[in-house]
């Protein structure tokens, strides 16, 4: 199956297809996103109506949709662990605040860990398969594999995948308190120097249309996904990786890039560190949460990433790339933990 | 890719009975579950009944062999989906490929509502332990760490229809060759969130619910969990009880009408059920019962009985809403009624349809006031 067309807001310009040429840089904890202006993709009546991560993850959708030049894709499934955050917020402080009395319902409503696929069903006015996945670090990748099975079963060509997570400053304040962020002043370019506990906090909108058939315009190929859960060890990892690579047909010098999911936590870092030693010792790696931050959805963006250098053939400085250059990039291994619990690889190749 | 997916086992807690066996019993001798709150604290007590799961949370953590402190709707999903799973009884378990699919509305949100009361005027206090298990996904982690099971665990969130897709996503896994096993279904807790949520929509009875009555008033918040066990063809062959259900057809279409309303054609439910029937095989006039939505609200009700008088006009199956027992359980419905309607099958039943008094005037159809063996 294929990837024919993406939408990517970030904490990195990302949006409008625009090449990665410089890294934003940020100094703190905390990556946010680049919002564009909406209102090419959304009716401005709408935008106000809507909440910081809707308008995102609709926007995002949209870009996507136009750039495959399809109006109602044959599903919409989206994946996101902590939902729209800042309308659960403010439902939940103001019946705390005002002791469950002059409460109003748009916030309730907008709460629903489903609102974003059903905004973007309702803009398109579509009665097809809709479906929302929130499992923490395997939400993007359950919403995958709902669209790949749905390609595969030949109940849709093609489908809109997308994941979507927020910062928001009470689920900062939480996370921070539970010890998952660097403190001090840290810039993102530097986290993976700094061997110090903790990560940066990130979050983002990234969509994907996938199709059964090519349409000469794609971006890639989409050739496997593989989640494995709370594996026992480094060698359960490695012996996940291999039988992988094993039923894709594919050895580890085949694959020309690798994009892993260091974030600059010492700990959970520790593992990309032993492959880069291990399976990994032959092939070129780049890393990529210094430019969108830690959360449990990265791995979207890190698939619009190996997506992007596939089809543009770039390994723009920001990626540290340090293999040979002019190299042609036809296949690229992701994989991505998220605290050690939710484990992923999929597979990319040239079309 | 099309071959059989068969229902091994099934489980069931809600305002009924804490088992199969309970709620059963509470069905045939039509007994509803609301009354007055006693496990949820809210300032809506007096006014608004509930179905409440009539166990504590001490008591249902001893059940569920899992901590007392943690939430109630990983409570409620681990009792139910282990009735499932020890009702399979599937020999050699761990040498399957084994999945768990579960779905909830609101995760751990019965805990981070306490822990707002302090976060909110200070960020730095209120005890983590509550908001650890805030996430959806947390919730189903808890319980598949405690069930064993680790090959696929996933977690749907979309409302009301979040267990409906979590069961029929669970028989997808298996055609697809990615798990052997699926425990597949739903579970929520009564939270203040969720009932004050409701409340704001003016969508709530103050009285016990009447779905598909003409002076309907509203829904009836309920809570609990429904699982089924899902196996390939090859595993239900190995089973000493062989499965005789088997889960055909599915669909799920978007109304994409209004975030919270129905359209007036009932555009989603009818292109979901006719999508489930074409997806089995079978015609309409197949159908001998359907285990209604039938919320309660003046809106839901017309619109789904709307898409039934056009798909089934004009030979109806027999119908009931199982709602009038549970309440509404949201993201646990679909697996709640899941079970209910494999029951139905095995045993011949028909539900009634509890306190249907004046029957709409705009449906040529009247649901099942008795309960009915065939």
């Amino acid at each position: 199956m294929y990837i024919r067309s993406t939408g990517n807001i970030s904490p990195q310009k990302t949006f409008g297809h625009q090449p990665l040429v410089d890294a934003v840089v940020y100094t703190g904890n905390r990556l946010a996103c680049i919002e564009p202006d909406y209102k090419a993709f959304i009716d401005p009546k709408q935008i106000r109506r809507m909440s910081r991560i809707i308008r995102m993850g609709v926007a995002a959708a949209m870009e996507c949709l136009q750039e495959a030049g399809i109006k109602e894709p044959d599903a919409i499934v989206t994946g996101t662990a902590y939902g729209c955050l800042e309308d659960t917020n403010l439902f939940l402080s103001k019946m705390v605040e005002f002791n469950e009395d002059l409460l109003t319902p748009t916030a309730f409503i907008q709460s629903t860990h489903n609102t974003i696929g059903a905004q973007i069903g309702l803009l398109l006015k579509s009665n097809h398969y809709n479906n929302t996945f929130v499992h923490r670090g395997f939400s993007f990748e359950s919403a995958l594999l709902d669209g790949m099975m749905l390609l595969n079963e030949n109940e849709a060509t093609n489908v809109l995948v997308g994941a979507i997570d927020e910062i928001t400053n009470p689920s900062h304040a939480i996370l921070n308190r539970m010890a998952l962020y660097k403190q001090g002043p840290v810039s993102n370019l530097d986290i993976y120097k700094t061997r110090s506990r903790g990560t940066i906090a990130g979050e983002g909108s990234a969509f994907f249309l996938l199709a059964k058939e090519p349409s000469g315009k794609d971006y890639a190929k989409l050739d496997g996904l593989h989640t494995f859960y709370k594996p026992a060890g480094d060698s359960e990892i490695e012996e996940q990786l291999n039988a992988f690579l094993e039923k894709q047909g594919v050895k580890y010098n085949d694959i020309d890039l690798i994009i892993t999911g260091n974030n600059g936590d010492a700990g959970g870092d520790k593992v990309y560190e032993q492959l880069a030693k291990s399976l990994f010792q032959n092939n070129d790696l780049i890393n990529y949460k210094h430019l969108c931050g830690e959360y449990p959805t990265a791995s979207a963006f890190a698939m619009w990433l190996g997506a992007t250098v596939i089809r543009s053939g770039e390994l723009p400085a920001v990626l540290n790339y340090t293999g040979s250059a002019g190299k042609k990039i036809n296949r690229v291994l992701i994989y991505n933990h998220y605290l050690g619990i939710h484990h992923s690889l999929s597979l990319l190749s040239a079309c | 890719m099309n071959e059989p997916v068969f229902i091994a086992g099934t489980g069931i807690i809600s305002a009924i009975g804490n088992n199969v066996a309970e709620c059963l019993d509470a069905l045939e001798n039509g007994r509803a579950g609301m009354g007055e709150m006693h496990q949820l604290d809210s300032l809506h007590r007096e006014r608004l009944p509930v179905a409440e799961v009539k166990l504590s949370n001490e008591e249902l953590a001893k059940l569920a062999g899992l901590p007392k402190t943690k939430s109630r709707t990983a409570l409620l999903s681990m009792i139910a989906a282990k009735e499932a799973l020890d009702h399979a009884a599937i020999p050699n378990i761990s040498s399957l490929r084994c999945g768990f699919i579960s779905a909830n509305s609101v995760g751990g949100m019965d805990k981070t509502e306490n822990f707002f009361t302090e976060f909110l005027p200070d960020n730095n206090k209120g005890r983590l332990r509550n908001v650890v298990d805030h996430e959806c996904g947390s919730v189903t982690e808890l319980v598949a760490d405690a069930l064993g099971i680790k090959d696929y665990i996933s977690t749907i969130s979309t409302a009301c229809s979040s267990s409906a897709n979590a069961i029929f996503f669970g028989a997808r896994l298996i055609r697809n060759n990615i798990v052997d096993v699926v425990v597949a279904g739903g579970t929520d807790s009564l939270t203040k969130f969720t009932l004050n949520g409701f409340n704001t929509l003016m969508i709530v009875d103050e009285q016990f619910c009447q779905p598909f009555d003409e002076n309907r008033r509203g829904l009836n918040l309920g809570e609990g969990a429904g699982y089924v066990v899902l196996v390939s063809e090859k595993i239900a062959a190995t089973l000493k009880n062989k499965p005789q259900i088997i889960l055909s057809g599915y669909c799920n279409a978007n109304d994409a009408y209004h975030q919270t309303a129905s359209s007036p054609e009932g555009t989603g439910s009818y292109l979901a059920m006719s999508g489930a029937i074409k997806k089995s095989g079978l015609k309409p006039g197949d159908i001998d019962y359907i285990n209604l939505h039938g919320t309660g609200t003046q809106n839901n009700d017309i619109a789904e009985g709307t898409a039934i008088k056009r798909l089934f006009d004009p030979h109806y199956p027999k119908m009931s809403s199982t709602k009038t027992f549970t309440g509404h359980t949201l993201g646990a419905s679909g697996g709640i009624e899941a079970v209910f309607s494999v029951l139905a099958l095995q045993r011949g039943i028909i539900y009634p349809n509890l306190r249907l008094q004046t029957p709409m005037v705009d449906l040529p159809f009247v649901p099942e006031r008795a309960f009915i063996k065939m």
